[in-house]
């Protein structure tokens, strides 16, 4: 049973992966950790290598219907080791409670200006 | 052009730069930040941002992936490739939905999967 639903929450992730262009591991990492019994650090790092499929299979997707600018992508992925090497140091300086209330108020940001401009270019 | 061509180069590094600071901070992907940056900053639609920001994640998740896996051998192979079945149907479903709804559509489900996510942290 446990492995249906974590099947079920898999494909819910690659769902969002493809509807959203996000990697999927927000819903990947409590399908493995919940149901599949992996611990906290174990269940995030197999997310990645899940990510990584799921990202892959999406991108070239997404590449056959025209929407892969390729050589933005590289620069992004390449330059993204020093922006992990400074967020795991802040996370390490910052307390939890803090991080995910910021990541919380930015989320709402985005999500305020996302919808604002869809309304805009409908005025 | 060439200009153009520099400052566009430097919006991309600063975007890998701050997916990367939030993938560290925030153990995610860094899709989060990748699509709406760019589409806020060069004007892209939204298919193009979030086919683009897949293929920066799989170089993103890929280090992780490796770093995890190969330094601290926290990957379970088996578990993750397995799962990875059912999510890999996902993605082609979730493409496929995409290229049928309006660009619009695709925005205010990002939104929606924010305000989830902002919900869920500040409930926990």
């Amino acid at each position: 049973m446990d492995i249906l639903i974590a099947a079920l929450i898999a494909i819910a992730g690659g769902l969002a992966g493809g509807l959203v262009g996000v990697g999927g591991g927000i819903l990947f990492v409590p399908a493995l950790t919940i149901f599949l019994g992996l611990s906290q650090v174990e269940g995030e790092s197999t997310s990645l290598l899940m990510i990584v499929i799921v990202a892959l299979v999406g991108a070239y997707r997404q590449s056959s219907y025209g929407n892969l600018e390729l050589r933005d992508a590289l620069i992004i992925g390449a330059l993204s080791p020093l922006g992990v090497l400074i967020g795991v140091v802040v996370a390490n300086e910052v307390s939890q409670r803090t991080l995910e209330l910021s990541f919380a108020a930015l989320a709402l940001y985005i999500a305020y200006g996302l919808v604002r401009r869809v309304l805009s270019e409908e005025a | 052009m060439a200009g153009a061509s520099r400052e566009h180069t430097l919006k991309l590094a600063a975007i890998g730069t701050l997916a990367g600071i939030f993938s560290g901070l925030f153990g995610v992907g860094g899709g989060t930040v990748i699509v709406p940056l760019l589409i806020f900053w060069f004007g892209y639609g939204e298919r193009l941002a979030t086919g683009t920001s897949l293929g920066a994640i799989v170089l993103i998740g890929l280090l992780g992936a490796l770093a995890q896996g190969g330094l601290y051998g926290n990957v379970h192979l088996a578990t993750g490739l397995l799962l990875s079945i059912p999510a890999i149907a996902g993605v082609v479903m979730g493409t496929a939905i995409q290229q049928r709804i309006s660009q619009r559509a695709v925005s205010l489900l990002f939104a929606a999967l924010l305000i989830g996510i902002a919900i869920e942290l500040i409930l926990k």
